[in-house]
C-alpha cells in the first residue's frame, strides 16, 4: 500500500457534477456562435471588431472592478459572455465608442455597482444597449445593407422593421400590413426568397419573401440579430446541454406571437386576428432577446411557475412596445422592465415543499 | 414486467459505477487481530459499556447496552482481551469511546440455529424484542434502531411493508450482492419483518440498475410462494430516500415533519432483513456486514463481509490497495458518505462502502458566484429552493430559514452536486440546522 500523504476531509456530497458557472457561459457563447459569424459574413470583418471591442472593453472593465473588490472573476467567463452580447446587439456601422461605452456601463454600473456577478438585478448587456440607445440614437441606428444584396439596392439598410414601422404609421388605416407596405415601397427581397415564395405558391399558399429573408437573415439588423433560423439553432444547443429551460423562450415567443396575431391588425383598420405574426417573430431582437437575454439567470426567476410568468409578461411587454410604443423594438425595454420583477416573482412564486399539505387543496395523502 | 416508476419530483442522475463491484462476489474478511468498536453505531444515544480494561470478552457478547428509548446494543463479533477503552474519530466527525479488543484467534462464534416452526408461533412483540437483543439497526446509513423503527406506535396502522432494495448510491453493491447470494435467508427477514409490523403488504422496490436481482427475487419469490410484489424503479438520486421511495411505490407524500407511518409504510432495506434473519434464526448478533469497497483509486474493488471493528486499512488491502494516491476516502456512498482522515476508522454497522476517490472522480470545482441558475431547485426531491436557503443562512437568517422549510432537508446532496458554482448548499444547511438546534437548547 503506498503511504499516505494527506486525505482531504469535505462535507457531502463527496463527488460535484463536471459542469461549471464558466462551462456554461462557454456554451453560451457556443450557442451564439452561428449567429455571430452569420452576422460577420453578412456585414463584413467591421462587425468582427465590433465584437471584439465589446468583448475586450467588458473583460476588462470586469478586470479593474473585481481587482478593486479584491477579487478575481475573469474565469467565470460571464464578462466575456456580457461583451459578446453587447457586440451582436450593436448595429454593424456603429461608431467604436458605442460598444465601449455600453460595455463599461453594464460591467461596471449594472454589474459591479450591485456586487458582481449573481448580484446585479438587470441583465447587463441589455442596460448596457439601453444606455446606448438612448445616448446615441443616430449611432445606434448605423446600419448596413446585407452582403447579400446588389449595390443597386442600397438606397436604404433600414431594417425591415423599423421601414415597416415608421411606414405604417403614416398610412395606418389602409389596412395593409408590414409585408405588403414592404412590397409596396419595392424593399429589397433576396431572389432565394422570391423563388421560395413562388414555389410556396404553385400549392395555393402564401408567403412573403420578406418572411423568408428574414428567418435565414437575409436583411440589415444588429449583427447577432438578423438570423432567426440561426437563434433558434443555438437556443436548441442550449435546450439539448441543459443550459436553459423551455419556459421561458417558449412562453415570451408564444403570448407575443399570439398578441400580435390578435390585435397587430387593428392598428391599422384590419380588424382582430389579423397580425402579421411571422413578420413580428422573425424580425428585430426577439428571437436573440427571447432565447438569450430573457434566459440569463441572474436576472430571472428561479421557479418554473415563475418563469413562465416572466416570459409572458415580457411577451406581453414587447407586443405592447413594438406595437403600440414609437420605437421600433421593444426587445430590451421589456425583459429590462421584467427584470425589476424578478425578485418579486421568486418571493411569491414559491415551489410547494414535499409533504407540505396547503389548506386550501385536499391532501394527496390518502 | 411492471411499469417502472420513480419519485415524481426533483432528483439526479450522478454516474452509478456499479459496474465496479456488481459482480463482485461477497468474499469473507479475515478476522483481523485487532478490533477497535465504538459504542455509538447507531442513531439515537450511545451504548453504555458493560465491559471494562482487562476484561476477557467471548465471540457475540454484548460489550455496551442500549442507554435509552433510541439506542442499540453492541456486541463483539470475535473473543479476545479489551485492550483499552478509548476515545476514536467516527466518519461523521466526532469522537466516541471504543472498546480495543485484542482478539484470540482460537474463540469463534457458534451460531445457535432456531427452527422457522418454533419463530412460527411468536408473536410480532417477541420478534421485536430478539432482535433489540441482537442490536440490529437500520444498515443503510442512518442506523436507525430497528426495533423502535418495526414498532408500530399506538393508533396507527401499517399497510404497507417497502422493502428499499434501491441503493440508489453510486459504487454501492452490498444489498445488490446480498439479494443475489442470500435470497432466500432475505426473503425470510422480510417476513419476520411484516409480522412485526403488521402490514398486510409488502412490496419491494429495486431500480433497473440490478436486473439481476430483480429476476433473481422475482423467481425466489415465486418458488417460495410468498405473496411480496416487486416493484422495478426507473434509476434516479435518490430514490433510496424512504419519502421518495415511498413516494415512486405509493404516490403518497410523508408529511413535512412526519413519518412514513402517517401514510401507512414502513419501510426498511435489504441489508437490515437480512440482519434480522440472522438474528433470528441463528441468534446472531449483528456484529458484521457486507460493505463494498470500491473506487477508481483502489485495485481490486470488491464486496467484502467483514466485522464490526475492522479498520479501513485492513478492507482496502484486501481489496488490492491503492492504485494511486487516493483524495479523498469515503465511508458510505459518495452522495451522503463521509470522509475519513484516518485509515484505522472502523468498520460499522452502518458502514455500507468504503470508497477510495481520486482527484478526478471528485470534481471539486472552484467556487465562483450564485447565478441563479436554478439546478439546484430542480434537483431538490424535497421541492425546497437551496440556493434561498443558502443565502437566508449565510446571513444568519435562521428563522427565516426554517420557515422556508429547512428542516425537510435531508442533506441527501442533489443540491451541491449539480451547482455550477460549487457552492457547499448542503454543508450551508447543516449549519442552519446546527444553529437551530443551538438556538432552542
Amino acid at each position: 500500500m503506498s503511504e499516505q500523504k494527506t486525505l482531504v476531509v469535505a462535507s457531502s456530497p463527496q463527488i460535484r457534477h463536471r459542469d461549471t458557472t464558466a462551462q456554461i457561459m462557454l456554451h453560451v457563447c457556443i450557442a451564439l456562435a452561428p449567429a455571430g459569424l452569420w452576422g460577420i459574413y453578412l456585414f463584413g470583418i467591421r462587425s468582427l471588431l465590433v465584437i471584439a471591442l465589446s468583448m475586450a472593453a467588458s473583460v476588462g472593465v470586469e478586470y479593474l472592478m473585481a481587482r478593486m473588490m479584491k477579487q478575481y472573476t475573469l474565469a467565470d467567463g460571464s464578462a466575456a459572455l456580457t461583451g459578446l452580447l453587447i457586440g451582436l446587439n450593436m448595429p454593424p456601422n456603429v461608431p467604436l465608442y458605442i460598444p465601449i461605452a455600453a460595455s463599461v456601463f453594464a460591467i461596471a454600473i449594472v454589474k459591479w455597482a450591485f456586487g458582481g456577478l449573481g448580484a446585479n438585478w438587470m441583465n447587463p448587456a441589455l442596460a448596457g444597449r439601453a444606455f446606448v440607445f438612448f445616448s446615441w440614437t443616430a449611432g445606434m441606428n448605423a446600419w448596413k445593407m446585407p452582403r447579400t444584396w446588389a449595390a443597386a439596392d442600397a438606397a436604404s439598410s433600414a431594417t425591415p422593421l423599423g421601414t415597416a414601422k415608421t411606414g405604417l404609421m403614416d398610412v395606418a388605416g389602409e389596412g395593409s400590413t408590414a409585408l405588403s407596405y414592404l412590397s409596396e415601397i419595392g424593399y429589397t427581397s433576396s431572389n432565394a426568397a422570391q423563388g421560395f415564395s413562388d414555389w410556396v405558391s404553385s400549392f395555393g399558399l402564401s408567403l412573403s419573401p420578406y418572411t423568408t429573408d428574414l428567418f435565414l437573415g437575409l436583411v440589415p439588423g444588429s449583427i447577432g440579430e438578423v438570423s432567426a433560423l440561426l437563434l433558434i439553432i443555438g437556443g436548441i444547443y442550449l435546450l439539448a446541454k441543459r443550459i436553459i429551460t423551455w419556459e421561458i423562450p417558449a412562453t415570451y415567443i408564444v403570448s407575443f406571437g399570439l398578441l400580435v396575431w390578435i390585435f397587430e391588425g387593428t392598428l391599422y383598420g384590419r380588424g382582430m386576428f389579423t397580425g402579421s405574426v411571422g413578420f413580428h417573430l422573425f424580425s428585430g431582437g426577439l428571437m436573440l432577446g427571447a432565447i438569450f437575454m430573457a434566459t440569463d439567470m441572474v436576472t430571472s426567476p428561479i421557479s418554473r411557475t415563475g418563469m413562465i410568468i416572466y416570459g409572458v409578461g415580457a411577451g406581453a411587454l414587447t407586443f405592447l412596445i413594438r406595437i403600440y410604443g414609437s420605437l421600433p423594438e421593444g426587445v430590451s425595454l421589456a425583459i429590462i422592465i421584467m427584470n425589476i420583477f424578478v425578485p418579486m416573482i421568486d418571493r411569491y412564486i414559491q415551489p410547494k415543499p414535499f409533504g407540505v399539505v396547503k389548506t386550501k387543496r385536499k391532501g394527496a395523502a390518502a | 414486467m411492471l411499469k417502472q416508476r420513480t419519485f415524481r419530483r426533483g432528483g439526479i442522475h450522478p454516474p452509478d459505477k456499479k459496474h465496479l463491484t456488481s459482480q463482485q462476489p461477497i468474499t469473507v474478511c479475515p478476522d483481523p487481530e485487532e478490533l477497535i468498536i465504538p459504542f455509538s453505531q447507531h442513531l439515537g444515544a450511545p451504548a453504555s459499556p458493560i465491559v471494562s480494561k482487562g476484561d476477557i470478552v467471548q465471540p457475540g457478547q454484548r460489550i455496551a447496552e442500549s442507554s435509552g428509548f433510541i439506542s442499540a446494543h453492541i456486541h463483539t463479533p470475535l473473543g479476545g482481551e479489551v485492550k483499552e477503552i478509548r476515545r476514536v474519530f467516527l466518519p461523521a466527525g466526532f469522537a466516541v469511546d471504543a472498546a480495543v479488543i485484542t482478539v484470540d484467534a482460537d474463540a469463534v462464534f457458534e451460531p445457535q440455529e432456531t427452527p422457522a416452526e418454533f419463530l412460527k408461533n411468536l408473536s410480532g412483540e417477541e420478534l421485536l424484542s430478539r432482535i433489540q437483543e441482537a442490536g440490529v439497526v437500520g444498515m443503510g446509513g442512518a442506523a436507525f434502531p430497528a426495533h423502535v423503527k418495526f414498532k408500530i406506535p399506538k393508533g396507527k396502522q401499517a399497510e404497507y411493508l417497502v422493502i428499499n432494495a434501491v441503493e440508489c448510491e453510486p459504487y454501492l453493491n452490498a444489498d445488490n450482492r446480498i439479494m443475489l447470494e442470500h435470497t432466500e435467508g432475505l426473503l425470510e427477514g422480510i417476513g419476520f419483518i411484516q409480522r412485526m409490523t403488521g402490514a398486510p403488504k409488502v412490496i419491494i422496490g429495486i431500480e433497473s440498475n440490478k436486473p439481476e436481482a430483480i429476476e433473481q427475487m422475482g423467481k425466489t419469490i415465486g418458488s417460495m410462494g410468498l405473496e411480496f410484489s416487486l416493484q422495478p424503479l426507473k434509476v434516479k438520486y435518490p430514490q433510496g430516500d424512504e419519502k421518495q421511495l415511498i413516494d415512486a411505490i405509493l404516490q403518497r407524500e410523508v408529511p413535512s415533519g412526519g413519518l412514513p407511518i402517517d401514510v401507512g409504510a414502513v419501510v426498511t432495506n435489504i441489508g437490515s432483513a437480512y440482519a434480522v434473519f440472522e438474528a433470528l434464526r441463528f441468534s446472531k448478533p449483528l456484529f458484521e456486514r457486507v460493505v463494498t469497497v470500491s473506487g477508481e483509486a483502489v485495485n481490486k474493488p470488491a464486496n467484502i463481509r467483514a466485522k464490526v471493528g475492522t479498520t479501513f486499512r485492513q478492507m482496502i488491502d484486501l481489496a488490492g490497495g491503492f492504485s494511486e494516491e487516493p483524495y479523498k476516502i469515503v465511508a458510505g456512498g459518495p452522495m451522503m458518505g463521509f470522509t475519513v482522515f484516518d485509515l484505522d476508522t472502523p468498520v460499522m454497522k452502518g458502514t455500507s462502502g468504503i470508497l477510495a476517490l481520486t482527484r478526478a472522480q471528485v470534481q471539486e470545482g472552484v467556487r465562483t458566484a450564485c447565478i441563479s441558475c436554478g439546478r439546484c431547485v430542480r434537483g431538490c426531491p424535497m421541492g425546497l429552493q437551496p440556493t434561498r436557503l443558502y443565502h437566508l443562512i449565510d446571513r444568519g437568517h435562521y428563522e427565516e430559514a426554517k420557515e422556508a422549510y429547512l428542516l425537510d432537508c435531508k442533506e441527501c446532496g442533489c443540491c451541491s452536486y449539480s451547482c455550477p458554482a460549487k457552492i457547499h448548499l448542503v454543508q450551508g444547511m447543516r449549519l442552519g440546522k446546527r444553529m437551530l438546534r443551538n438556538m432552542s437548547s
